[in-house]
């Protein structure tokens, strides 16, 4: 999902370049090598998929068979509360992972570029993203914790009141928001990173010469040059944000009352808690929807996978 | 911000001043940056080197609060449930040795499986020629937007019917004939490859299967590692999944054991030191891995964004 084609062009060129010594197909040999993937792809991708739309038009609880219900799962979700309250808090997730996660990476990554080259450097930061998510939730559990946290001590020791990061509603989701931030940080910045470095080093040359000021060059040329880079971390973001359940699963479990309820979450519940799996079914095709939308959009308005540079 | 100074002549002016506070500000963030990103793991190995019982009076000190293994020897299931009681822990059955065995197999198991059978795929996507091929691959790709719990629900009740829940083969199955994505990062390098060696090979004869064994295979070693690194270190991460099929303890993994580690500790007084060394036992293979590849690691990311 996450790929700069950036050397893609020359070699789609190849390929298509016939090998007119061997005329005949490959075709035998070719399903010879593609069968292991062929397999996974239909047991595991294809026909889930189709189970899956199939599971959300039935009522089924793992024993017995699923029955046909028609559209029956859909419209109870329509008038489901805690189906709103999950969408509600999931959007407000990943808006703030949006905001403050692009923000800051993009800040790194002009740090990257500009002053700190050091791969040691770039290493480091990207340390969080390698940690599984888990680890990365039990490590802020701790550092955010309520009586005896090191973050809550700093809070107390500037006389400021102590914040229950992951006990109060108000702060369950920002805080969950904040941990996915922290994990990735570093990696969206050198995404962002790799694409300041393709931007080509006459464009600055000539702005200089014109006497642009750092922040009309940075406006008006690094910020559109950088846009397909952008859009791709944009919808690597917002895609990745709307699937938060690890952190959410080890931490609040859903509370305080629904305050981190968040879809995934809710669709793990009704199906493994609950064993309503048409229910589950249901939500998690109105999920693959939301995420299919939020890449058309991507697609046909930021026209990510064009540049400016061409 | 003043990106317009990148360019080359500005560079010794910079350096012969004696003192530039803009600079030293883009380091001081640099320097934030950084300890945002590292601190808190120290805070963790701190933690772990405590006792519960001084970590509340000691909340802020540098070192450990009365250095101590107490709660390495909990997660490895080396204390008694007494001891491991009066120490603070829950006093529950807990191994870790037995979680870091079952990560390393799963992991393994499913990087070997998905990098080998993704090299065949992507072999034949970039050099074979067949009707079909690019509708295939299309369509390969396009399983990258399907969300993993769609799938997960679906998969989840084809290894129950299989009987292979709690089992290793059911927890690596869906894992190991492909990913998408390691079709496509192969493919794309394939493409690039040159095949004069390859058509060479082929004018002799060889067939396809030689021509992949010992010609794409050897030459592609450099990617193919990157790739495994980058799959190992995703599938170690792993936690939807295995919660779903590997609850088991006999097959329980790392991150599994965590969150059922969190959950059995006492919970008016948490485990803390306990938990963080079973956070950093969690943690500590990755953390190896990247200091013996980490420039392959950070490398990767110009080309092409993990998972």
């Amino acid at each position: 999902m996450t790929t700069l084609t950036r050397n893609a062009s020359p070699a789609e060129h190849s390929v298509r370049r016939p090998l007119k010594r061997r005329g005949q197909s490959d075709l035998k040999i070719a399903l010879f090598f593609i069968a292991p993937a062929m397999i996974g792809f239909i047991v595991f991708y294809l026909v889930p998929t189709l189970r899956g739309i199939y599971l959300s038009f039935t009522e089924y609880n793992i024993l017995g068979d699923p029955t046909w219900i028609g559209t029956a799962n859909y419209e109870a979700i329509g008038k489901d509360p805690l189906f709103w309250n999950a969408l509600a808090v999931t959007t407000q997730y990943v808006l703030i992972n949006i905001v403050l996660q692009t923000a800051l990476a993009l800040g790194l990554a002009l740090l990257m570029h500009r002053v700190a080259k050091s791969t040691l450097i770039r290493g480091t930061l990207l340390l969080p993203y390698l940690m599984a998510n888990v680890i990365a939730a039990l490590l802020w559990f701790w550092l955010l914790d309520y009586q005896i946290g090191i973050v809550n001590y700093f809070i107390d020791a500037l006389g400021m009141p102590k914040v229950a990061f992951f006990g109060s509603e108000e702060w369950a989701i920002p805080t969950q928001a904040l941990i996915n931030t922290w994990r990735h940080m570093g990696y969206t910045a050198l995404l962002i990173f790799a694409g300041l470095q393709a931007i080509p080093h006459h464009v600055y040359e000539v702005a200089n010469l014109d006497g642009a000021s750092p922040w009309q060059t940075f406006r008006k040329i690094t910020l559109p040059l950088l846009r397909p880079v952008l859009a791709l971390v944009l919808i690597v973001t917002i895609i990745g944000s709307f699937q938060v359940f690890d952190t959410v699963a080890v931490t609040t479990q859903g509370g305080p009352v629904n305050a981190s309820r968040v879809l995934q979450f809710y669709i793990y519940q009704k199906a493994f808690t609950e064993s309503d799996f048409g229910y589950g079914s249901a939500l998690a095709v109105i999920l693959f929807v939301i995420l299919a939308l939020v890449a058309f959009i991507q697609m046909k308005f930021l026209k990510g996978n064009e540049s400016d540079l061409d | 911000m003043t990106t317009a100074r990148v360019s080359a002549p500005a560079r010794p002016a910079i350096r012969r001043r004696p003192f530039n506070w803009r600079r030293a500000g883009a380091w001081a963030l640099v320097a934030v940056a950084v300890a945002v990103s590292v601190l808190p793991f120290y805070w963790v190995l701190r933690t772990a080197l405590s006792t519960n019982a001084a970590l509340a009076s000691n909340a802020t000190n540098l070192l450990p609060a009365d250095f101590n293994l107490g709660a390495f020897e909990r997660v490895f299931g080396l204390q008694s449930p007494e001891e491991a009681v009066a120490d603070g822990g829950s006093g529950a059955q807990i191994d870790f040795w037995s979680y870091l065995r079952n990560s390393v197999l799963f992991a393994s198991i499913t990087t070997t499986g998905a990098v080998f059978f993704s090299a065949m795929a992507a072999y034949a996507f970039a050099r074979l020629r067949w009707r079909g091929r690019n509708a295939v691959f299309s369509l390969f790709l396009a399983t990258m937007m399907v969300p993993p719990i769609f799938t997960a629900l679906p998969n989840f009740l084809l290894i129950k019917n299989l009987g292979l829940l709690n089992t290793m083969v059911g927890l690596v199955l869906p894992y190991i004939f492909m990913t998408p994505f390691a079709i496509f990062f192969l493919r794309q390098f394939f493409l690039n490859m040159s095949r004069e060696v390859e058509e060479a090979a082929m004018l002799d004869g060889a067939k396809h299967l030689r021509i992949f064994f010992q010609i794409i295979l050897p030459n592609a070693a450099a990617p193919l590692a990157t790739l495994a690194l980058l799959t190992f270190i995703g599938q170690w991460n792993e936690y939807f999944w295995p919660l779903l099929v590997g609850q088991d303890e006999s097959v329980r993994v790392l991150t599994v054991g965590l969150g059922v580690f969190k959950s059995q500790s006492p919970q008016g007084a948490p485990d803390w030191s306990g938990l963080m060394a079973a956070t950093l036992v969690s943690a500590l293979p990755v953390l190896i891995l990247f200091a013996a590849f980490g420039k392959k690691i950070v490398n990767s990311i110009g080309f092409s964004g993990i998972k």
